[in-house]
């Protein structure tokens, strides 16, 4: 069982100093450690973007592919093995944008696997463009006069499609995040974890202070069932957060929104997905005794 | 005639500086290096004010030539930018902007294509889109995409021509050096390229049309193809016309390529883009060294000039052909095949060595050069035989 710092490369990311994908390393490659799972057992598949470069700084089975096609790449991946854990890292430019409809059809194929996102709601490896989830009106340098569109709200169009799993962390606060990742391995579906990742140099607003300023835990929220589908989409709507609101009228919650145990997954659906492709294969078969009957 | 000025500036900069010049109606982008400050400085003229272009960031550039597309159809005079697996991802819209004659302007950032991943310069993105039908100009200098642009612009919409442009300028090297270039005020680039006049708008609501319908077995598909070929034929004596009168007015001479030393050269590299400048260089010293050595630039990629090409290797004892991009399983890289393809009819054989260098931004030195023309005076004085396709520079382990 590989420990912490064999699952860490011994590479220095290239990341800059401060950036939140230092403690999303840190809490997925302990989760990781503490699962007991070999390197044989699990796959990571990443986008394209500075949590992308994260494939050189993990050492696990893996693939890097293109910039928004994360997901179908590890679908494929998921499909030939179903004893494999797949765990995706994305963007939010790479997964809520340029590769938006994938996740919308991951998430309505409820394929077994584990997408995280991380969200600094920027385009950080391109040098801080607008992303879809970039707060409207905000200033960067591909939209000098302001975002133009309402961003995206991760959670709502997950839990709207019928995700089966839905949380959301923020990369300053490890053991929380750790708590999540942990569920969402565990999870029989597509879990999305959807992580405020602070972009320490292009995204001067979202950072850690003005996270921790706001955010809270829905663990704490007093009566929140997070089985209970129009909860977690109401709430996923009223505190879709603006780039206007102060500390005190805007809290986040972080936590799992919505979790439906026992779903029927994709592999589900497909018998011969009970077990990995290569079990399927058999010893050629003699057929010479079947063609005879026919000369 | 017009003020120049002359600015110390990146390729992308005096890029995005032509394209306001052009006075483009729309542009939609994505970002991607090394293409991004182009729209970005773009961005920021629209910001200012100092263009009334619509400027429209979307979500991929499969959205962004769509857009782009969109916008032509309607009637709009539209630019956009890209680079590698952005062109990439563009490739169906491509023959849409070609099919339906589209005059878009798109500049394009020459960067290598995935697997594995890599960001800097190579051709293979523009030789990947070869054959979607849009013309293709090459830059080798910062000026020269400068220039490129508002040709470009000139080029496209042409009523002989009427079909998208693409203009290429080295990922990094180009976009990115800060080089000498010379720009022209901006009533002269105006006037120089004029006001667009769109046929068949979809903002013409009096006449009504419907752009891209099926045109399926005994449909019209196979004329439309045909009506393509012509086009982009007629775009030979439009660049040069369009090139000469620009020439007049920039005083910098223009060709579908441009030859050095080639008066009385024995052999020649041929070369398209920044690497000209290298083989240029290596070419001076060793001319000073007595060696007759030339080297023809390409300019114009599509269409490409292969008269011109003849007429300049015609009687060479020996000529490199220098790729920056790959065509598997062919005999040589793309600009090797066309090279070759020009030689054809002459009456007397032309030996044509092939080289792919410089992938995914490896390092173009000048020993490199060196070696090609001494391979090139070995040939000349039969002392070897064209060898097959080279590797130029590539380490044994990599
Ligand atoms: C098809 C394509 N278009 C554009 C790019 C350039 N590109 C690389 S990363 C990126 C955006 C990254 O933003 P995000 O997904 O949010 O990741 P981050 O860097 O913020 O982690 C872009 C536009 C690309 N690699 N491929
Ligand atoms: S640019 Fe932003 S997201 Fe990328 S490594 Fe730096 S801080 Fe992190
Ligand atoms: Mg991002």
């Amino acid at each position: 069982m590989p420990e912490v710092a064999e699952i860490q490369r011994a590479l220095a990311p290239t990341w800059c100093p401060g950036c939140g994908n230092f403690n999303m390393q840190k809490a997925l490659s302990e989760v990781l450690a503490e699962s007991g799972m070999g390197f044989e057992e699990y796959v990571m598949v990443w986008g394209i973007g500075c949590h992308g470069n994260g494939a050189d700084f993990y050492r696990s089975q893996g693939f890097h592919g293109l910039h928004g096609r994360a997901l179908p790449l590890a679908t494929g991946i998921a499909l030939t093995n179903p004893d494999l854990k797949v765990i995706v890292e994305m963007g939010d430019g790479d997964g809520y944008g340029i590769g938006g409809n994938h996740f919308i059809h991951s998430v309505r194929r409820n394929i077994d696997m584990v997408a995280i996102f991380h969200n600094n709601q920027i385009y950080g490896l391109t040098t801080g463009q607008a992303s879809p989830t970039s707060d409207q009106f905000m200033r960067t340098p591909s939209t000098p006069g302001g975002v133009v569109e309402e961003p995206v709200n991760p959670v709502g169009v997950a839990v709207a499609q019928g995700a089966t799993f839905v949380a959301r962390g923020f990369a300053g606060d490890v053991e929380h995040l750790k708590d999540l990742y942990r569920q969402a391995i565990a999870h029989k579906g597509f879990a999305v974890v959807d992580v405020y990742q602070p972009c320490v140099t292009w995204n001067k607003i979202n950072t850690f202070k003005w996270f921790r300023d706001r955010v809270y835990k829905l663990e704490e929220l007093e009566g929140y069932d997070p089985t209970d589908r129009t909860a977690a989409f109401e709430l996923s709507m009223s505190t879709f957060h603006e780039l206007t609101c102060a500390p005190d009228e805007c809290k986040i919650p972080i936590g799992v929104f919505y979790r439906e145990e026992d779903s029927f997954t994709y592999q589900d659906g497909l018998p011969q997905l009970d077990r990995p492709m290569w079990k399927h294969a058999e010893a050629p078969r003699d057929i010479g005794a079947i063609l005879e009957k026919f000369e | 005639m017009p003020t120049h000025t002359t600015l110390a500036a990146t390729g992308n900069s005096v890029v995005a500086e032509a394209m306001r010049q052009c006075k483009p109606n729309v542009m939609a982008a994505y970002p991607i290096t090394p293409q991004t400050t182009i729209v970005e400085e773009f961005a920021g003229f629209v910001a200012k004010g100092k263009t009334d272009c619509e400027y429209v960031t979307v979500e991929s550039e499969h959205s962004a030539m769509s857009a782009c597309i969109g916008a032509s159809a309607a009637g709009a005079r539209v630019m956009t930018a890209t680079s590698s697996q952005g062109l990439a991802l563009m490739w169906e819209e491509l023959h849409i902007a070609s099919g339906m004659r589209l005059p878009i302007i798109m500049a394009n950032a020459n960067r290598a294509l995935s697997a594995p991943i890599n960001i800097h310069c190579d051709h293979s993105d523009i030789m990947g889109a070869r054959d979607t039908g849009w013309v293709t100009l090459f830059a080798e200098t910062a000026q020269e995409a400068y220039d490129n642009t508002i040709m470009a612009t000139r080029i496209a919409e042409h009523p002989d021509v009427m079909l998208p442009v693409m203009s290429c300028l080295d990922g990094f090297i180009t976009t990115h050096s800060i080089d000498r270039v010379s720009v022209m005020d901006d009533e002269s680039v105006a006037g120089f390229v004029g006001e667009y006049e769109p046929r068949n708008a979809l903002l013409d609501t009096g006449t009504p049309v419907t752009h891209g319908a099926f045109a399926g077995l005994g449909g019209p598909y196979f004329e439309f193809k045909k009506q393509q070929r012509e086009a982009i034929e007629n775009a030979r004596a439009v660049v040069s016309a369009v090139g000469a009168e620009y020439s007049a007015l920039s005083g910098r001479p223009f060709g579908a390529i441009e030859t050095w030393g080639m008066d009385d050269a024995e052999v020649a590299l041929v070369v398209i883009g920044s690497t000209a400048g290298n083989a240029r260089a290596v070419a001076r010293h060793l001319r000073a060294d007595g060696m007759k050595v030339g080297v023809v630039k390409v300019r114009v990629w599509r269409p490409f000039p292969y008269a011109e090409l003849a007429a300049a290797l015609k009687g060479m004892k020996a000529v490199a052909v220098l790729d920056r991009a790959e065509s598997f399983g062919a005999e040589g890289g793309p600009l090797y095949l066309e090279v070759r393809s020009a030689l054809y009819d002459l009456e007397m054989r032309v030996p044509v060595v092939g080289y792919i260098y410089g992938l995914g931004g490896s390092d173009v030195k000048l020993e490199l050069m060196e070696r090609v023309f001494s391979d090139l005076a070995d040939i000349a004085a039969g002392t070897a035989a064209p060898a097959g396709l080279v590797y130029l520079g590539a380490r044994e382990e990599a």
